[in-house]
């Protein structure tokens, strides 16, 4: 049953990145092998090795640090507006990030909001831009866990003496280390392979190792520099992962309480948790809101124009099809790209998420974990192109298929699909499954009556999340020949690029409707979410 | 007073009262057991006492010192529950030492203190083990151990054998009151179980409904519960009242008068005995026939008879009354 | 042995994936061998009238089908990378800076409209690519400014690129970089067809020191700094198209309030192209012939921003009035852009990083 999604990831995902970098270095049928020299005795290249992981790592820690307190007061503290925090908090997660550069330079560009702050094109602003789009990964995963942790722990320990910070540095954070881990991880593979935040934020003054990929593939066509790139890339993803899958499977799994339901309501002992989340709130809102108002001004005016020009095709035709088509392409798109990525995520999650009975069994499931976290970690450029070069020919010419692009969105919303199901599927009592066979129910059987009332509602919140993703996922979809049928992401791209005051008020408008979209999404995952569950 | 003394405690959670009026005095070096069905609001109670929840009015006072603006850490109160909520990350060791270390022990006196405590739980040499590898019963120990470590003034212990099976329930119960015997802990434990609350305690509360309905000895309590409810609540198998009752006393004059009476299973005892019944249903058993016998007024109420001879529905017996089992409801006991 | 075992599943995959690359890769030629189909790769800017091309499939047949992504060069790089199983049958939008590239790979194949209008010839590329690639419409990347905003400020504009470096204009110009922005790529190449090989550099870096800000895109340059942008923009000069000043004509004005500095420009010619290994080459013709129609040479102001090689097409008005092309733009070779990019990219990247 493994063998779909393992054959799903190797033909659309392990193949292209290989024919990719084959065609870098291998020279006339042999492996040459000479780049690796090159490209790293050029200094620039060194200097952007630096810049990628110091990058990854400072945006990292920051999304973790500001996220944490956000995670508490989202999961923990209980007061009316949870449900919003909630969502707004994952909201930045599926932003295009066209849009959302686009926001963050009005404001600090000299004469935006923040102009004064002199940040505009600087590595801080990068940092802010890729904690923008991750803090939500680290508040949902750990939040999450955060919830389903049983407060009598930490109950505990204040009766041992422990003062409130003691209790969280001795208790609830270690605790909580393999979520925090998990979403650190996870986070900084997207900060390492950042892209289009990058670029806007910053220019290529900070080039990372997958803006210079970009480069060599798309303007200097050098192929073997390219290659270099990518394998370096993904041996600090590789590595990475592994070091994450240790620390996972050192799990110790505090037990999750009975009891996890005693959420607090805020008090002075909160304040600086709460502190916290109101600039990290105000932060994640500054942007969204310098877009929401570029998306109602026109000439120095409010209007509503921008919106009603959403039905039409932009200022001199700049679209093929209006906005609301593209917006209808999106959710279709979405919709097959859901269907594939929860279908395959749930073969790998009824794979992996049975116990372990043998050590074997448990690296194989980490094997399989990291494997399917991969292509958050690999360039777009070299998949996007990869594609091209492989998926080009019968049995398998996908050139002008309308499915390249769910595949490809696919691909990256399989990871968290994954990562969603395997937890509840874990958390299933093996003893229930037995019960059920004992009483005569086949596989099949066993599977619909104990695992499938368990799963159901996690697995609509997750083919909610993976649906939101690919909603904004822009990334991939870019890179790709596409079809005549456009997504929204790719049409705001496309009107922003575009002169025009209309595009330009059009573009934001999408943006808002995009978003729009995406927290309605996420507020019904919230409601199907079971607690304690969902996270990456 | 020394020892603890709650007064008029109430605790809401929204609208609805968890507790309500409740006083209860925990002198020193006494174990107190509040014994309750779920819901009852006596973890709420424990959780009020420890400062885990905020209290609605009312006041928590340890050694006369009202301990309101304590915050929890400051207030020496240990704590244990009934699954042993051992911090996974560390050992047993680091476990039972987290309290010392809170407290300021240095580490040459917490080693052999942390032996110490393992050696008094029956866990000597598991130090080094990992949390995840130990048994329920090992896990509760060490729990114990890590509440006493750092010599709490008052140990709340909430439901902390309910999560164990029987047998072990009963073992560590013995044990337990043994262990807080001799570290002289003024303790308030919380439990539904009657018989872990008559093994344990000095001293038992009943509640119900948010409030303490009676409270007393052991031996008073269930000398004389207050009412039907606390009496079933205590292990009685039956409450008979109007003319049941009356038959009963008339047949037992040392039973005292009352308008209800209260029988355990084996309070009445068919072994040609004063008090003259008809056989309903018999039941055999490893050491004695287990019965339902009719009355003379033809109420049916539970008695045990030795297992020779084998009795038959419809065989009339003499019943006599097994001293000190059988309790008045709201009155003297026998 | 542990490490081994855990990427066994990765393995696996890389073992599945060589057997259906095996399978799929043992007869490249493709067999379907569509003649209904034309395929069409272009960038993401491209964009016809549907009437226009519902027409080209009525009257011709074919049904048109069209893979748009990325920029000029990401279209040249991929019919390069795929030229063993060509993803279309023709390619429009290589440019004249990439041009040369696709030329020398050979993924095209030598074809030149009958009816080719007479002033397209002005745009043929010269030596092999004469005849592989066709010239279809130009535009010119100039520096614009905002007249407005120098009025308001009782300041001269500048006048050339010289006057860039000085002073009085410090801070005041933003342009997207080269190596992202097609654009930003056109201005580096007019720089260097205005100061030469040996010049280029001292102006970039005198560009630099006087403020010079270096955006990604275009979007940003103009959406956010550009003072006449969208945004609250601080820089009056920005690096943009001659057509681009029509775009700022207020509501309710009919002038615009910026204008291109038409002796700053560099002149972008895209052209289209039949893809060698195409199973519909005169699907591919008839589509070239297409673009080079009046008809569609009349669209290309309106839906791409860009003028028409057909000199006989009308312009819209506005474009008549306020779009005007440079008289005689910066020139650079095809062939010397091709063969120099690289370098020039490079030793931009660190001028400009520095």
């Amino acid at each position: 049953m493994a063998l779909v999604p393992l054959l799903f990831l190797a033909v659309f995902f392990v193949w292209p990145v290989l024919t990719m970098i084959g065609r870098g270095l291998i020279v006339d049928g042999a492996l040459d092998l000479s780049g690796f020299g090159e490209v790293f005795a050029s200094a620039r290249i060194r200097r952007v090795i630096w810049l990628t992981v110091a990058q990854a790592v400072v945006a990292t820690g920051v999304s973790t640090a500001l996220g944490l307190p956000l995670a508490f007061v989202a999961y923990r503290l209980r007061f009316p507006g949870r449900a919003v925090l909630r969502a707004l908090a994952v909201m930045p997660f599926v932003m295009p990030t066209v849009v959302v550069g686009i926001a963050f330079r009005t404001l600090l560009a000299p004469g935006g909001a923040l102009g004064g702050l002199g940040l505009d094109g600087t590595w801080t602003a990068i940092i802010a831009a890729l904690v923008f789009f991750n803090i939500s990964v680290v508040v949902r995963t750990v939040g999450v866990a955060w919830e389903g942790l049983d407060p009598r722990a930490g109950e505990v320990a204040a009766s041992l003496g422990a003062s409130p910070w003691q209790v969280l540095r001795t208790v609830t954070l270690p605790a909580l280390a393999p979520a925090i881990v998990s979403a650190a991880s996870v986070v900084f593979l997207f900060c390492a392979t950042a892209f289009g935040v990058v670029l806007t934020m910053g220019g290529l003054r900070y080039g990372t190792i997958e803006t210079e990929i970009y480069l060599q593939t798309v303007q200097f066509l050098d192929l073997r520099a390219a290659a270099v790139l990518s394998i370096l890339q993904m041996v600090v993803v590789v590595s990475m992962l592994w070091v994450v899958s240790r620390t996972r499977g050192q799990d110790t799994g505090q037990r999750r309480g009975h009891r996890s339901g005693a959420a607090a309501r805020p008090g002075a002992g909160h304040a600086a948790a709460l502190v916290v989340t109101a600039a990290v709130v105000a932060f994640i809102c500054a942007p969204i809101l310098s877009l929401v108002t570029r998306s109602l001004r026109n000439q120095g005016g409010w209007t509503l124009e921008h919106y009603r020009n959403l039905s039409g095709s932009g200022e001199h035709n700049a679209l093929l099809v209006t906005v609301w088509e593209a917006a209808a392409n999106s959710l279709r798109i979405a919709l097959v790209a859901t269907i594939l990525a929860t279908a395959l995520g749930l073969l790998v999650a009824i794979t992996v998420g049975r116990p372990d009975r043998t050590a074997r069994a448990r690296r194989l499931r980490s094997a399989f974990d990291a494997a399917f976290m991969l292509p958050l970690g690999v360039s777009a450029v070299t998949v996007g192109f990869g594609f091209l070069i492989t998926l080009n020919r019968p049995p398998l010419d996908l050139r002008t298929s309308p499915w390249l692009v769910p595949i490809a969105q696919a691909t990256v919303a399989l990871p968290l699909v994954v990562r969603t199901l395997v937890p509840v599927l874990r958390s299933i009592d093996d003893r229930l499954r037995q019960s059920a066979a004992v009483l005569g129910a086949g596989r099949a059987r066993t599977f619909l009556t104990v695992d499938v009332p368990v799963l159901w509602r996690p697995l609509l919140a997750a083919a909610g999340f993976a649906m939101a993703v690919s909603l904004g996922e822009f990334g991939a979809t870019s890179f790709l020949a596409r079809d005549d049928n456009p997504t929204l992401p790719v049409v705001i791209y496309r009107l922003i690029g575009r002169p025009g005051t209309e595009n330009a008020g059009m573009a934001m408008a999408g943006g808002v409707v995009l978003a729009t979209m995406t927290v309605v999404l996420m507020g019904l995952v919230e409601r199907l979410r079971v607690r304690g569950v969902g996270g990456f | 007073m020394r020892g603890l003394e709650v007064r008029d405690l109430q605790v809401r959670f929204g609208s609805t009262a968890a507790v309500e009026h409740v006083d209860l005095r925990v002198p020193e070096h006494v174990v107190t057991v509040i014994l309750g069905p779920s819901g009852c609001g006596k973890s709420t109670l424990l959780r009020a006492i420890a400062g885990l929840e905020p209290i609605a009015g009312g006041s928590v006072r340890f050694d006369d010192v009202d301990q309101s603006g304590t915050p929890v850490h400051r207030r020496g109160f240990g704590l244990m529950f009934q699954d042993a909520q051992l911090f996974e990350h560390m050992d047993v060791a680091e476990n039972v030492a987290y309290g010392l270390r809170r407290h300021g022990w240095p580490a040459d006196r917490r080693t052999p203190r942390v032996a110490e405590l393992l050696e008094l739980v029956g866990l000597a040499g598991f130090g080094p083990r990992r949390p995840g590898t130990l048994s329920g019963g090992e896990r509760q120990r060490v729990a114990l151990a890590r509440a006493l470590a750092p010599e709490p003034r008052l140990l709340l212990l909430d439901e902390p054998l309910s999560a164990l099976d029987l047998a072990l329930r009963v073992r560590l119960a013995g044990e337990l009151r043994e262990i807080l015997t001799a570290t002289g802990t003024t303790t308030v434990f919380v439990t539904h179980d009657h018989e872990e609350a008559f093994t344990v305690a000095d001293h038992v509360a009943v509640m119900r409904g948010g409030a303490i309905v009676q409270h007393g000895t052991p031996r008073e309590v269930w000398a004389a519960p207050r009412d039907v409810d606390t009496a079933r609540f205590l292990g009685y198998a039956s409450v008979l009242g109007g003319t049941t009752a009356r038959v009963l006393t008339d047949a037992f004059p040392a039973l005292g008068r009352s308008d209800a009476v209260a029988l355990r299973r084996d309070s009445l005892r068919a072994d040609g005995g004063p008090l003259g019944a008809t056989v309903a249903r018999v039941a055999p058993g490893l050491a004695e026939q287990r019965l339902a016998v009719t009355l003379s007024d033809g109420a049916e109420v539970p008695a045990v008879a030795p297992n020779t001879p084998p009795l038959d529905v419809g065989d009339a017996v003499g019943l006599s009354l097994v001293p000190g089992t059988a309790a008045l409801i709201g009155g003297a006991s026998a | 042995m542990v490490k081994y075992r855990r990427w066994c599943g990765v393995a696996l995959a890389v073992v599945a994936a060589i057997g259906v690359a095996g399978c799929g890769g043992g007869d490249s030629a493709r067999t379907d061998g569509d003649t209904t189909t034309v395929t069409v790769m272009t960038h993401d800017s491209w964009s016809a009238p549907d009437a226009l091309i519902a027409g080209f499939e009525a009257s011709t047949g074919y049904k048109l089908r069209f893979q748009s992504s990325g920029d000029a060069g990401e279209v040249t790089n991929k019919v390069v990378l795929t030229k063993d199983a060509p993803v279309a049958d023709v390619v429009y939008g290589i440019d004249n800076t990439f041009a040369t590239r696709a030329v020398d790979a050979g993924v095209l194949s030598a074809y030149v409209p009958g009816d080719l209008p007479a002033s397209a010839a002005g745009f043929a590329l010269e030596g092999d690519g004469a005849d592989r690639l066709t010239p279809i419409d130009y535009g010119d990347v100039c520096v614009n400014i905002d007249d407005a905003w120098f009025a308001d400020h009782g300041i001269a504009p500048p006048r050339s690129l010289d006057d860039l470096t000085k002073p009085a204009y410090r801070g005041l110009f933003v342009t997207p970089g080269a190596p992202t922005s097609s654009p930003g790529m056109a201005f580096l190449v007019a720089t260097v067809g205005a100061f030469g090989e040996s010049g280029w550099q001292d102006y970039w870096r005198a560009l630099m020191r006087n403020g010079t800000k270096i955006t990604s895109g275009w979007s940003d340059a103009y959406g956010v700094d550009f003072t006449a942008g969208e945004g609250n923009g601080t820089r009056p000069i920005v690096l943009s198209y001659a057509s681009s000043p029509p775009f700022t004509i207020p509501k309710g004005g009919s002038r615009p309030t910026t204008s291109a500095l038409l002796n700053t420009c560099f002149r972008q010619v895209e052209y289209a192209g039949v893809l060698e290994g195409s199973d519909n080459v005169a699907g591919a013709h008839a589509f070239i012939d297409f673009l080079v129609s009046r008809e569609f040479q009349a669209s290309l102001p309106e839906n791409m921003y860009v003028f028409p090689v057909d000199d006989a097409v009308a312009l819209p008005r506005l474009w008549e009035r306020f779009a005007k092309v440079a008289p005689s733009p910066i020139t650079v070779a095809p062939s010397t852009i091709a063969a120099r990019r690289d370098e020039w990219l490079k030793a931009w990247a660190d001028i400009t990083s520095g």
